[in-house]
Parts: structure tokens; C-alpha cells; sequence
């Protein structure tokens, strides 16, 4: 059955990230063939554990902090008082996924220095778009003749968003947010190239050094946690969708 | 609703923008490329009579953006603010710099990002209720591209420190962009050699597209810089084992491992929209096709794919925008592009360098996107004559 044969495959790909996190000391043997001569296999200048808190903290908070603020500006432009900002909001967040994510972390730093801090504010900023564009597209297209049931059991506007609107874009929007954290984590990754403290800073060790073993070390640690969350997220929102196919 | 007459709350909220933007400081004199400068506010930078004149126009074109009955008089308005902005600017700088150092310089700061942000918004916003036709958005792009190219042919703006730090380099820049668009092409057009078989193929085989799409992205799913990387050792041992192949350029740092890495992410928007463009093609269409007696491959080629256009070529959009921001890793690799000067710039804290760099990467990534999306319209309104 193709459903045990994903569990599995699951369950043995946390594990070998948990190994890679917590035992790193254990994959020398793997990883030996990479380094070069007599240099060092295994990254020590920091904890990997240390760093994958880091970075996942990073983008949890960034995350957190767009959805939030997407989904109040889609509520915003779906009520009818904010029906003129339709338009430019459409536009804004078109434009704005054509800015390459790298490019915006880079424009970050002049305004706000190396460290973090621009980290943080550009995955926030980036995050925004695909959560705004999917909450809007759910907020605007959901089906007339339940909204009309709501209006008519009399339930009052905010009622009616709290009740039905919001829970019925649920799917839709976590779609959203997943693709927002995905990019997050990527982007999270070139953030070290910033000062950030990131699991990219094993890559890009690797890549200055010319030590290919830290390069495929941090590389498969990062694959693995963004592969994990995806498949994590996807799940949670075939559960939300109840008797309908994932919407893409 | 606004959008006919009376005041529009957009152009409010970008008055109000704007004038706050103005408060900021508009310029920054700095002793040198790397060290921090000092910024100077809007009236400190020119005379008072070319101060009073920018201002007045910028003013003007935030009122006329305050109409919500005119689009395109607000158009009109946005070019005049974007026009007076760069004119104080050009104008500034070169005065600016008599009374400063040999290697002093002066670029943009935040007010004059902020008000550049705040007429670029009005522009879209007057063009997103204007709603113009496919003909017309590649006329207005031409327009664009011409003004710009002109603005740069001028040198009103050569004094600011982005622009020294180009002429620095010329030739280093023309080759990085020779090499981004080859990267960011290159990969697009390998994507779909390999990416409509698959995905015509996936659209036929359930088993087939059970497999592949799920893969793909999970392929898409890992952060950029960990799949650049991990193609480093797997190149180096095709350059080290598969005869030949060094010959062919095959080597773990450089072009190939960035092209392979672009390639793999664009494999699945070309994979997908080809599986869902042909999916969507009506029954009735594809039934008709068989009775006239047309050969499975001929309704492919003339009834299924010709209907299916407008959403490939979407995919093909995705794709093209997102290798042109991706392709900026490559500069980490040691695989050339607009990244060799982003990367540079935030490893010698020149703000100028990062600019060089990431400013063309934007431009790039809207015109393509802009372009394609043209093409996108023009096949769905006439998918008889689209090729």
C-alpha cells in the first residue's frame, strides 16, 4: 500500500535528520571521501543543533508574523470598504513574487545592517505575498449561496467571517503559508551569507574552505527539514479539507 | 465605489506616503565607497529654486493621483514624480560632489527609495484600473524600456555611486549579465525539452504522474543554496569518472552545477501546467478531433497542445521569473550572474556592489515576467493563430 510505504519513508527520513542534528560525529565515515586531505569531516564551529533552532526559529517567527499580517490585509481588502485597494493589492502582490527572494534579503542589508535582523524582516516581507494572494483568492471566491445561508440564520459580519468565511479559506490559505515558510527556509539558508546564524553557515563554510563534506553535511540537513515540513504542511491541510481534492 | 469619480483612497494613502517620504532623508554623501554616510534631508541638496521646483512637481503628481475618475491622467502623474525625483537626484549629485572629496559619494537614501516605492505604486495602481490589452502593455513596456534606456544614454544619473560603481566594472558587468541570462535561458529551454515529453507522457500514464509530479517537488522543495551545493561533489565525480565529460565543460564549480540546479527546479511548473493545460482541454474538442479521424499524434500537435498553450506557457513564466532570482546562487558556486556582485558587495559591505547586482536582477525578473505574461494573453484570445 502506497500509504505505509510514505510513513515509512517518513519516519526513516526524521530519523536520519535527527542522527545528522544530534550524532553528527556519527557520519564521519560517510563524509570522509568529501573533506580534503587532512582537513576537518564534521562541522564544529557550532552546534548543528544549535543552528537548526536557529533557523528554524527564524523563519517559525517570520512566518508567523506574515500570516498574521496577510491575513488581516486580505480581510481588509475583501470588505466592502477596502474594495478599491483590490486592484493595487492584485498588482503589489504580482510584482512583488517576481522580486527574487535573494535580492530582497540583499536590499535588506544596506537599510538595516548584517546579523538577523534583515533576515527576519525580508522573509516576513516575501512571506507575505503567497499568504495575501491565497487568503484573497479564498476570501473572494467563496461559494455565494453559503454565504447567503450564513446572512440568512443571522449571523451578524463578524460572525459570519469567524464562522464560515475564515474557517472555509482555511486550506487555501495554509497553502499559502506553506509556500511562504518553503521559501522562508530557503532563504533563511543564504541569510548566514548576512551574519545570520543559520544552517546555511555550514554550506557556505564548506564553500569557502572547499570542503565539499561541510558542504553536503549542511545540504542534506536543510533538504531534509525543508522536505519534512512541505510533506508536514500538506498533510495538515488534506486534513482541513474535508470530502474535497487538495486545491493546488 | 470610487473608481469613477471623487477622491480615490489609494491615492490618499499614497499622498500621505509621500509626504512622509519626504520628511526622510532624501540623499547620502559618504567619504568613500565602504564607509557609512551622512544624510542629508530634501531641501539640502540643491538650490533653492531647483529644491522648490522638484518639490511642486512631486506635489503635483501625488494630487493628481488623488482622483479616482483618471487613470490615466494619474499615469501621468506617476512619470511626473518619477521625473522630478530623478531629476533633483541627477541634479543634486554632481554639486554634492564638488564640495566633497576625491572619492566621496552620493546615492539615493531611504526618502528617495520610499518616493521612488510611492510613484511606482501609483503607476501600478492607475495601470491595474486602466486594465490594458495585451498590445497596449508591450507598447508601454517599450515605452518604459526607451525612457530608461534614454534616462541611462543621458548621464543625468552618472554621478550617483551606483553608476561609478558600474563604470568600475563594465566589463565585468556585461559579462555577468551575458552569463545570468544564459543561465536563467539555458536552463528554461533545457526544462522543456526534457519537461513537455514528461509532462505530455504524465498526462497519458496515471502511473507515471503518480511518481514524477510528487518528486518534482519535492526537488523544488529544497532551499536553493543546500541544492546548489550538493550538486558541487555530484559534478565533480561525473567530471572525474564519465570520460569526456571534462572535456564538455563538466566541472563541480561554475556553470554546470548551476545549470543543473536551475534545471531541476524548473522541471515542474513546465511538468505540471503541461499535464493540467492538457487535461483542460475541452472533451468536445479532443471527441471532434477523433471522429474527423485524426491520428492520436496529430490531435495532439494540432487540437491538444495549440488549446493547452496559454497554460504551459505560464508555466514556462514561472519558471523564467524564478530562475532568474535563483540564478543569483550561482555567484556562490562560482557560477558567474548579477550574484558574483550581490555576493561580492555583502562580503565587502559595499552597498553600491549589492545594488549592482540585485537592482538589473529585479529588472530582469519583470520584464521576463511582464513579457510573458503578454504572451500569455495573446494565446488565450486567439489560440488559432498562437505557434
Amino acid at each position: 500500500m502506497p500509504v505505509s510505504y510514505g510513513t515509512l519513508l517518513r519516519a526513516g527520513l526524521a530519523l536520519l535528520l535527527l542522527a545528522l542534528v544530534l550524532w553528527p560525529q556519527g557520519f564521519a565515515p560517510v563524509f570522509a571521501p568529501f573533506a580534503p586531505e587532512g582537513g576537518p569531516v564534521i562541522y564544529t564551529r557550532a552546534s548543528l543543533l544549535s543552528l537548526s533552532l536557529g533557523h528554524l526559529g527564524l523563519v517559525a517567527v517570520a512566518t508567523l508574523a506574515s500570516t498574521v499580517v496577510a491575513v488581516l490585509l486580505a480581510i481588509l481588502v475583501t470588505r466592502p470598504a477596502g474594495a478599491a485597494f483590490r486592484p493595487l493589492s492584485r498588482t503589489l502582490t504580482n510584482v512583488g513574487q517576481t522580486f527574487p527572494p535573494v535580492a530582497v534579503l540583499a536590499l535588506a542589508v544596506p537599510v538595516l545592517g548584517f546579523g538577523t535582523g534583515p533576515t527576519l524582516v525580508a522573509l516576513f516581507l516575501y512571506g507575505l505575498l503567497p499568504i495575501f494572494e491565497n487568503a484573497m483568492t479564498a476570501l473572494s471566491t467563496l461559494p455565494p449561496r453559503t454565504m447567503e445561508a450564513a446572512r440568512g440564520i443571522g449571523l451578524n459580519r463578524w460572525q459570519q467571517l469567524w464562522q464560515v468565511e475564515l474557517p472555509l479559506a482555511a486550506p487555501v490559505m495554509l497553502a499559502g503559508i506553506r509556500l511562504s515558510a518553503v521559501i522562508g527556509l530557503g532563504t533563511a539558508t543564504i541569510g548566514s551569507t548576512v551574519a545570520a546564524r543559520t544552517l546555511g553557515e555550514v554550506i557556505i563554510a564548506g564553500l569557502l574552505t572547499s570542503n565539499t563534506a561541510f558542504v553536503l553535511q549542511g545540504g542534506l540537513i536543510v533538504g531534509l527539514f525543508a522536505v519534512l515540513i512541505y510533506d508536514a504542511l500538506v498533510q495538515l491541510e488534506r486534513r482541513l479539507t474535508p470530502g474535497r481534492p487538495r486545491p493546488a | 465605489m470610487s473608481l469613477r469619480s471623487g477622491l480615490s483612497p489609494p491615492g490618499l494613502l499614497f499622498a500621505v506616503l509621500g509626504l512622509g517620504a519626504m520628511a526622510l532623508p532624501f540623499a547620502t554623501l559618504s567619504a568613500n565607497r565602504i564607509v557609512a554616510g551622512q544624510g542629508l534631508a530634501l531641501w539640502q541638496v540643491a538650490g533653492p529654486w531647483a529644491t522648490a521646483a522638484a518639490l511642486a512637481a512631486m506635489a503635483l503628481a501625488l494630487g493628481l493621483g488623488l482622483r479616482g475618475g483618471w487613470p490615466w491622467a494619474r499615469l501621468l502623474g506617476s512619470l511626473l514624480g518619477l521625473g522630478a525625483l530623478l531629476g533633483l537626484l541627477g541634479h543634486a549629485a554632481p554639486r554634492l560632489l564638488a564640495e566633497a572629496g576625491e572619492f566621496a559619494r552620493v546615492s539615493p537614501a531611504a526618502g528617495a527609495w520610499c518616493l521612488l516605492l510611492v510613484f511606482m505604486m501609483l503607476m501600478a495602481d492607475a495601470l491595474s484600473v486602466l486594465r490594458p490589452g495585451p498590445w497596449l502593455r508591450l507598447g508601454l513596456l517599450a515605452g518604459a524600456l526607451a525612457l530608461l534606456a534614454a534616462l541611462f544614454a543621458s548621464g543625468l544619473l552618472a554621478d550617483l555611486s551606483v553608476f561609478q560603481e558600474y563604470r568600475a566594472r563594465i566589463e565585468g558587468f556585461q559579462r555577468a549579465a551575458a552569463r545570468h541570462v544564459a543561465l536563467a535561458l539555458g536552463s528554461l529551454l533545457a526544462a522543456g525539452l526534457i519537461g513537455f515529453p514528461l509532462g505530455i507522457l504524465c498526462q497519458r500514464r496515471a502511473s507515471l504522474r503518480a511518481v514524477a509530479i510528487p518528486v518534482l517537488s519535492f526537488l523544488q522543495t529544497i532551499p536553493s543554496l543546500a541544492m546548489f551545493g550538493i550538486m558541487i561533489p555530484l559534478l565533480s565525480w561525473v567530471a572525474a569518472s564519465v570520460p569526456g565529460a571534462r572535456e564538455l565543460g563538466i566541472a563541480g564549480i561554475g556553470f554546470a552545477p548551476a545549470f543543473l540546479a536551475l534545471l531541476l527546479y524548473s522541471l515542474l511548473p513546465v511538468v505540471a501546467n503541461t499535464v493540467a493545460g492538457l487535461d483542460a482541454a475541452p472533451r468536445a474538442a479532443v471527441e471532434a478531433a477523433r471522429g474527423m479521424g485524426m491520428t492520436p499524434a496529430q490531435r495532439l500537435r494540432s487540437v491538444e497542445l495549440p488549446l493547452a498553450l496559454p497554460v504551459i506557457l505560464a508555466g514556462l513564466r514561472i519558471v523564467l521569473v524564478q530562475n532568474i532570482g535563483l540564478a543569483v546562487i550561482a555567484g556562490l558556486i562560482g557560477g558567474g550572474g548579477f550574484g558574483t556582485f550581490v555576493f561580492q558587495g555583502l562580503n565587502q559591505t559595499a552597498t553600491d556592489l549589492i545594488l549592482l547586482g540585485a537592482l538589473p536582477t529585479v529588472a530582469l525578473a519583470l520584464v521576463a515576467a511582464i513579457l510573458m505574461d503578454i504572451m500569455v494573453d495573446l494565446t488565450r484570445h486567439s489560440p488559432g493563430e498562437a505557434r
